[in-house]
């Protein structure tokens, strides 16, 4: 392992200098808050000379995933990044990706949806695309985007399916925190240039997507699926070598704190997971033996980590920043019961709702209710 | 990066009768009049399906459905539309 560089960046800018050291060919970009600051930084990058990539300025979101998807089927090594209502935007071509298994890289800025509008962070955008195939990452600090963002290239080529990286608008998309930059020579030994067995090539014609008979669309849903379950493996080896090369360790499919003699253990994903470890620790304090779960991975969901992570007869307090509509409550929660359905008895569930429209979740007040929860 | 497994990915390569033998389909089949053609390719450029011989002017019929294009467009009209029996 060589020295790392410590720099002062925000989480947008993270994710740009990750993408700079992935060597990404084609970037299609279209400016949306708070996801603006990442585009920014690449288109002037790539007008410094300073990364060797084509900058598509296009249209809207739509346009956007189309070009991305344009470019990856042409063998090119792609990212995107939108927010909030681009993001459902490019609700149509989502599919297309990952129904062509197209490894394409996507930073989605969690940020509410629009009516009526906000700008701040939430993850009802994210949540909004559980069932369109692609693999989700959700982070929760600067250094986790830059690092996700690696990872993220390595398991989408791996396995040709695309990979949403997700962070918090605000937050973390522009907040400075410090960040270590790997030696380059790290970086390309852990990631190293894409080679990918199909391309679009006009010496060898070939058309994509064309349409098929009901079994022959049957059998690549089914292989679809079977692939986003096989990729979880391929999360964890692409945690465990990034450890191994750079030494840094966010956590592969779940990140856990103050775990081994949690009675209370508390589940949320992104920057709120963070601030949460502080909140483990006041009710530490407070005589709770209280402990956090964070899944880093959302799709496919890792549900034999989480069985596995939690103790015996645990309480769990789902912190969920999106709405389950029809259902009490939201969708994490939702996830997790039926994950523990038919397989932990003894585990407690309980939920609330929170944070929505970038409402403030400070360590005290997420403290407060979930010792108020455990008295429900 | 590499990919650990084949992909299952929706793509087709081009070849010949792929989609079966189309010229069951037809109707009307196209019949060149050798006597008036001047060979100027307009028939084999127009072609959807491509089943025009570009220099010899003479049709695949196992593969034509009998679309009609080429004798629209031919500008000799050395190309007849005849009802199949």
């Amino acid at each position: 392992m060589r020295t790392a560089q410590v720099i002062m960046e925000t989480g947008a800018h993270a994710a740009a200098l990750a993408v700079k050291c992935a060597r990404v060919d084609v970037i299609p970009g279209y400016p949306i808050t708070p996801q603006t600051s990442i585009m920014e930084a690449l288109s002037a990058m790539v007008e410094k000379g300073e990364l060797d990539a084509r900058f598509i300025p296009v249209e809207g979101e739509h346009s956007a995933l189309a070009a991305a998807v344009a470019a990856s089927a042409a063998g090119a090594r792609v990212f995107t990044a939108t927010s909030s209502n681009g993001l459902l935007y490019m609700h149509e071509v989502l599919h297309m990706a990952s129904g062509g298994r197209l490894p394409v890289v996507m930073c989605n800025v969690n940020r509410g949806i629009f009516a009526p509008w906000t700008l701040w962070a939430d993850h009802q955008d994210s949540f909004a695309q559980r069932d369109t195939g692609w693999i989700q990452f959700h982070c929760s600090s600067n250094q986790e985007v830059f690092n996700t963002v690696l990872q993220a290239f390595r398991v989408a080529e791996q396995i040709n399916i695309p990979v949403m990286v997700n962070f918090d608008g605000f937050v973390i998309s522009h907040c400075f925190m410090p960040l270590n930059v790997p030696a380059q020579e790290d970086i390309d030994r852990f990631l190293p240039l894409h080679e990918p067995e199909w391309r679009l090539d006009p010496a060898h014609p070939s058309s994509f997507s064309n349409v098929t008979n009901a079994a022959e669309y049957a059998s690549f849903r089914q292989m679809l699926s079977q692939d986003i379950m096989a990729s979880i493996p391929l999360v964890k080896e692409a945690a465990q070598s990034y450890k191994d090369i750079t030494g840094m360790w966010d956590g592969d499919t779940i990140d856990t704190y103050r775990m081994e003699d949690a009675e209370v253990v508390v589940l949320a994903v992104n920057s709120m997971a963070a601030e949460l470890r502080l909140s483990v620790d006041i009710l530490r304090e407070q005589g709770i033996r209280a402990g956090l779960l964070r899944p880093r991975l959302i799709l496919p969901f890792p549900a034999q980590d989480i069985i596995d992570a939690l103790p015996q007869n645990a309480q769990v307090m789902v912190l969920d920043r999106n709405y389950n509509f029809g259902h009490h409550g939201g969708i994490l929660a939702s996830e997790l019961k039926s994950v523990l359905f038919g397989r932990r008895h003894d585990i407690t569930v309980k939920n609330r709702v929170m944070g929505i429209g970038g409402v403030d979740l400070t360590r005290r007040f997420m403290a407060d209710e979930i010792r108020a929860m455990l008295d429900e | 990066m590499k990919s650990v497994t084949k992909a299952y990915r929706p793509i087709s390569w081009p070849m010949k009768g792929a989609g079966g033998e189309t010229g069951t389909w037809r109707g009307h089949r196209p019949v060149v009049n050798s006597q008036i053609c001047t060979k100027c390719q307009f028939c084999w450029v127009y072609c959807p399906e491509a089943v025009i011989d570009r220099y010899e002017i003479t049709i695949d019929y196992r593969y034509c459905k009998g679309c009609g294009v080429c004798a629209a467009e031919c500008p000799t009209g050395a190309i007849s539309m005849e009802k199949e029996e």
